[in-house]
């Protein structure tokens, strides 16, 4: 057990980009925990997502031995903690299981809206922030600039501020001094009974559910019986150990430490971040603050392109959870798309990671249908319900009113795109709170409805800002709204899967836009397909497509059959992609792209 | 109709056919696709024709090793400007194939021919040679559209060729493209009365398309270059078969009018799913071996293929073993161009599979294909004629009745979007036995 003095426990906060994963490679490196063959870059983001987007999804941890100045060797235990707004309530917990963090900044970029948040929880959680500039090598780099954007905007001192270069190594050993120096050390008492807070967890073939704790109070040993307090479960402790980055076993962790256990537990569903780990038959009076279970914001349906791949996508999705129980699935049926399952996500990036992990490492096909937020509908009875799936709104003579989810965004963006941002606020129902400016950007605080959000608001920032705008939001709270049911007929039948929930003013814009999103996507057919998008059964919007005039082989001979065949084969995997409804064949993309549409 | 019949009558034996592909030219047209070289100092004519002869040995020893008997029934010189060849070695390349395999004696052999006046002084050499038809690569009555299509002749040269074939042949068809840039219906309805006016017994009326990767599709993408619309293009098909079945020439086949029994014999193999060699450099073929049925087709790049085949014996540079699906759907794709359509029981032993039922119903529902003959007002009379015949004593089940399977064909407007249609009917295949247990199924129903 080391000395708790000699311990300092610290996370790296930084926008993505800013250099989060190189820097902490180089302290890995300099604290000689990794050789110079084993060192691939980025060490800690270990999925192929989470490399090749520069983000972080699980939190991870390196425990580094440094030897300081003053000839005392420190445990340093690095915490990588996901950097997304997604997964806000991992990071908050991660945060919590230090005592101090790095807020990493490109000095020539400076603070970006995401960084903001993060360090906003880091001082709600009163950690110590160690401000670092990178990236100083580079010719537009501004230090003086930034660490006055610093005070500024997030109210810390940023005098002593390290520049460094994380790809050169430049003065990164400063940092690891200035860790031991200026965080403190943690607090905790090994004689009390043991308490410790579960970081994160993950499934590993080799030894099950692997859990990643901070020891607060007390001690951890091999074999002891254990507790979580909020699922209530009981397990023995198996094995002890920490990542350096390589696993090394132990015997035991003391407070202040961090480090994994296994237990034979069979589930990540049995192991919640932010719960507490106790003795069985001495426990902790008190369970650590702050523990939530985790909430899905977001749902969409996700259903296979070849229908036979059902058992194959609940298996793939069953092995997912395995490692990510934040992320939730049960059986839906739609008409328009077969069998499938309604998946609720932490957030939209949590939305696309898990459907292109589906896609990628089980090689599944699949067809996503627009992300929808929960309403709440009260009822006429008085009753409250939730409804994650437009195609399931009950009859509207039932309702009372529908309320839904709003959001609080924070933007930063550039002088020269703030007038197109916020068009695109306004456009999405948005209230501005707040505009004020740092240095030539402004920052802006808006609230917006979810829902208006989900579709591709991200993108539409993105792309009205050029890449420059960056966003942040957290959940404020349920409002009532006047939101209505938008549905969508093709050849006259209702595409289930099509249906949407819209403000009522936004109604008819948005059900023409579908309509002429439709006619787009959907391939003349032999017949006239009428296109509609009604509101109840009042019809609000409407497209034709004509029927198919010219598709033929001008001239057929030469006795090349080969290659009509060979396009009359992709034909016919093209045709088993699309879902055929009312006669019509719609395109698998119809489903999503039909909702990513530009403003009119 | 009478014609139709006697048509289909012959198509038991759809015949054998052999492509010569002549690769040269004197110049790229914008719109062909086709594998075509411009080779400005000329080429070794004696070489080439070594190398058709030793390629056409090839073929010939690997499908010897089938049961067949093959009897040549067309022989086709196809290209490229085959018209740029010498009579003697056109002449010595037929009289290859005829030490190969026995020549039908009313075997039909046809070349494509340039309308310039240099090629159509070749004429009587390539009769003297053994072509007994040619095909002129007419295209447009309009010098300017001539120009636009960046051919080389006029109109009056074009017009000295077709009389030049009239009284050189005793068969002739000549080409034109239509749906060009800018064509009104009325234009093309006086340029079409003139072609059928001097026409010989067959004409290819082909609707201008855009290639990929030809100086057209460039223009095309670029929106230099603007042709008629799907609606305007109806319009023109529509006026087009008016006009050419009221001269007596019926459309036979998508772009192709003849009058009765002028028909090409050569394009028909191929429109009929029959057996054909490919020689010369990029020609395809479709020949059954031993114990497979081959899709072959050869090196594209003409001095390629005659180092490969001075090297191997033949410049096959791609031999696919075709199964039976892939030749469903290739009879099908071919055979719905023809105004006889498919013949479903050919299918079924060809392919193992057949359309189902449903969706051949919806099609002829949609005015888009019809069944020939029409099948019988019920089909439970059908079966009951069936009973009748067995006696009443016998379980359905333990007979099999025949597949009332028929024709289909596609009507006028389903040939226009004949794409669609085949890919439909294709979507739909499903086993032979399926066919026939569904079948079952009505009968015991019946019953």
């Amino acid at each position: 057990m080391t000395d708790i003095s000699l311990i300092r426990n610290f996370s790296i906060i930084a926008h993505i980009d800013h250099g989060k994963s190189t820097l902490s490679d180089r302290l890995i490196q300099i604290c000689g925990n990794v050789s110079n063959r084993e060192m691939k870059e980025q060490i800690l983001d270990s999925m192929d997502i989470e490399r090749e987007r520069g983000i972080t999804i699980k939190a991870q941890t390196v425990r580094l031995d440094y030897k300081h100045s003053d000839g005392k060797i420190y445990q340093l235990n690095l915490m990588d903690t996901p950097g997304h707004v997604d997964f806000a309530y991992e990071v908050s917990r991660s945060l919590a299981a230090c005592e101090g963090a790095i807020l990493v900044v490109d000095a020539s970029q400076g603070v970006e809206a995401q960084t903001l948040a993060n360090v906003y929880q880091a001082l709600d959680n009163d950690l110590e922030i160690l401000p670092v500039l990178n990236k100083v090598d580079l010719p537009s780099a501004d230090e003086d600039r930034v660490k006055q954007q610093i005070e500024d905007v997030i109210g810390i001192d940023a005098s002593e501020a390290i520049g460094v270069s994380a790809k050169t190594g430049l003065n990164v050993e400063a940092v690891l001094g200035a860790i031991v120096e200026r965080l403190p050390p943690p607090k905790g008492d090994p004689d009390k009974p043991l308490k410790a807070m579960l970081v994160d967890s993950w499934y590993d073939a080799y030894l099950g559910v692997v859990v990643l704790v901070r020891i607060i109070d007390g001690t951890l040993k091999r074999g002891q019986k254990v507790q979580m307090m909020a699922t209530g479960g009981h397990y023995q402790v198996e094995r002890i150990g920490i990542f350096r980055p390589k696993q090394e076993m132990l015997t035991e962790l003391g407070p202040g430490e961090v480090g994994f256990f296994t237990a034979a537990i069979k589930e990540v569903a049995d192991t919640r971040v932010g719960d507490t780990v106790t003795d069985e038959k001495n426990p902790t009076p008190e369970p650590l603050p702050g523990f939530k279970p985790a909430q899905p914001v977001v749902f969409c349906g996700l259903f296979p392109v070849d229908a036979a791949d059902f058992e194959d996508l609940r298996d793939a999705m069953g092995r997912l959870r395995l490692n990510d129980a934040s992320f939730s699935f049960e059986t839906e049926t739609s008409a328009a798309l077969g069998f499938g399952f309604r998946c609720g996500f932490l957030g939209l990036l949590h939305l696309e990671i898990i459907t292109e992990r589906l896609e990628r490492e089980f090689n599944l096909d699949l067809i996503t249908t627009a992300p929808s937020v929960i309403y709440h509908l009260h009822m006429t009875d008085g009753s409250m319900v939730e409804l994650h799936n437009p195609a399931d709104m009950p009859d509207t003579v039932r309702i009372d009113h529908i309320e839904e989810p709003w959001i609080e965004a924070t933007i930063l963006v550039p002088d020269e795109y703030l007038g197109a941002v916020l068009k695109l606020c306004q456009d999405r129902r948005g209230r501005q709170k707040q505009l004020t400016y740092v240095g030539t950007r402004a920052m802006l605080i808006y609230e917006l409805p979810l829902n208006e959000v989900v579709f591709d608001f991200y993108d539409r920032l993105k792309s009205v800002s050029r890449g420059y705008a960056s966003f942040d939001y957290h959940i404020k709270g349920y409002e009532e709204n006047e939101l209505v049911k938008l549905s969508i007929l093709v050849n006259d039948e209702p595409v289930d899967a099509l249906s949407m929930i819209v403000h009522r003013t936004r109604a008819e814009s948005r059900g023409r836009a579908m309509c002429e999103k439709l006619k787009e996507l959907i391939r003349p057919h032999l017949f006239k397909i009428p296109i509609q998008a009604a509101i109840g059964g009042k019809v609000i919007a409407r497209e034709t497509i004509s029927a198919l005039r010219k598709d033929v082989i001008a001239k057929c001979y030469g006795g090349d059959i080969t290659r009509k065949r060979k396009l009359l084969d992709k034909q016919k995997a093209g045709k088993k992609k699309m879902r055929e409804f009312g006669k019509v064949e719609i395109p698998q993309e119809a489903f999503i792209a039909a909702l990513k549409m530009d403003e009119n | 109709m009478t014609r139709q019949t006697t048509i289909t009558e012959t198509n038991s034996d759809p015949g054998f056919g052999v492509y010569i592909h002549w690769p040269f030219c004197a110049q790229k047209c914008p719109y062909c696709d086709f594998n075509s070289h411009v080779r400005f100092g000329g080429w070794d004519e004696p070489r080439y024709l070594a190398a058709y002869k030793r390629e056409l040995d090839h073929v010939a020893a690997l499908i010897a090793t089938s049961a067949n008997s093959r009897t040549v029934s067309s022989i086709f010189f196809g290209g490229g400007t085959p018209s740029l060849m010498k009579p003697e070695t056109v002449g010595a390349i037929l009289d290859h194939i005829a030490a190969l395999w026995p020549v039908d004696p009313s075997a039909e052999i046809t070349l494509e021919a340039n309308p310039g006046s240099v090629e159509a002084a070749r004429f009587a050499g390539y009769h003297a040679a053994g072509v007994n038809r040619v095909s002129i690569g007419v295209q447009s009555l309009r010098d300017a559209d001539l120009k636009r299509l960046g051919r080389i002749h006029s109109v009056s040269e074009a017009k000295a060729a077709v009389e030049i074939a009239r009284k050189t042949f005793d068969r002739f068809s000549f080409d034109l493209i239509y749906a060009r840039p800018d064509q009104t219906l009325a234009d093309w309805r006086t340029e079409l009365a003139e072609a059928l006016a001097m026409a010989g017994g067959h004409l290819s009326l082909y609707q201008l398309t855009i290639e990929p990767e030809t100086r057209f599709a460039d223009l095309y993408a670029k929106g230099k270059l603007i042709i008629p619309a799907a609606e305007a293009a109806h319009d023109l098909y529509e006026l087009t078969q008016e006009l050419t079945s009221k001269a007596g020439f019926a459309q036979y086949e998508i772009s192709n009018h003849a009058r009765p029994g002028e028909e090409s014999r050569h394009n028909l193999v191929y429109w009929r799913y029959g057996e054909y060699a490919g020689i010369g450099p990029g020609a395809h073929g479709r020949i059954g071996t031993e114990n497979a049925h081959l899709a072959t087709s050869t090196e594209r790049n003409p001095e390629r293929w005659l180092d490969q085949v001075e090297s191997s014996g033949h410049g096959i540079a791609d031999t696919e073993h075709l199964k039976a699906e892939h030749r469903a759907d290739e009879m099908l794709l071919m055979g719905l161009r023809l105004a006889e359509g498919v013949d479903l029981e050919r299918l079924a032993d060809i392919g193992g599979v057949t359309p189902r039922r449903a969706v051949i119903d919806n099609l002829v529902r949609q005015g888009l294909i019809e069944r020939m003959p029409a099948p019988a007002e019920d089909l439970d009379d059908a079966f009951d004629e069936i009973r009748a015949c067995i006696g009443p004593g016998l379980a359905p089940t333990a007979i099999k009745p025949p597949l009332p399977l028929g024709r289909i064909r596609a009507t006028a407007s389903g040939r226009f979007i004949l794409n669609q249609v085949v890919l439909e009917l294709s979507a739909a295949f499903e086993p032979i036995a399926a066919q026939a247990s569904h079948t079952m199924d009505n009968l015991s129903r019946a019953h």
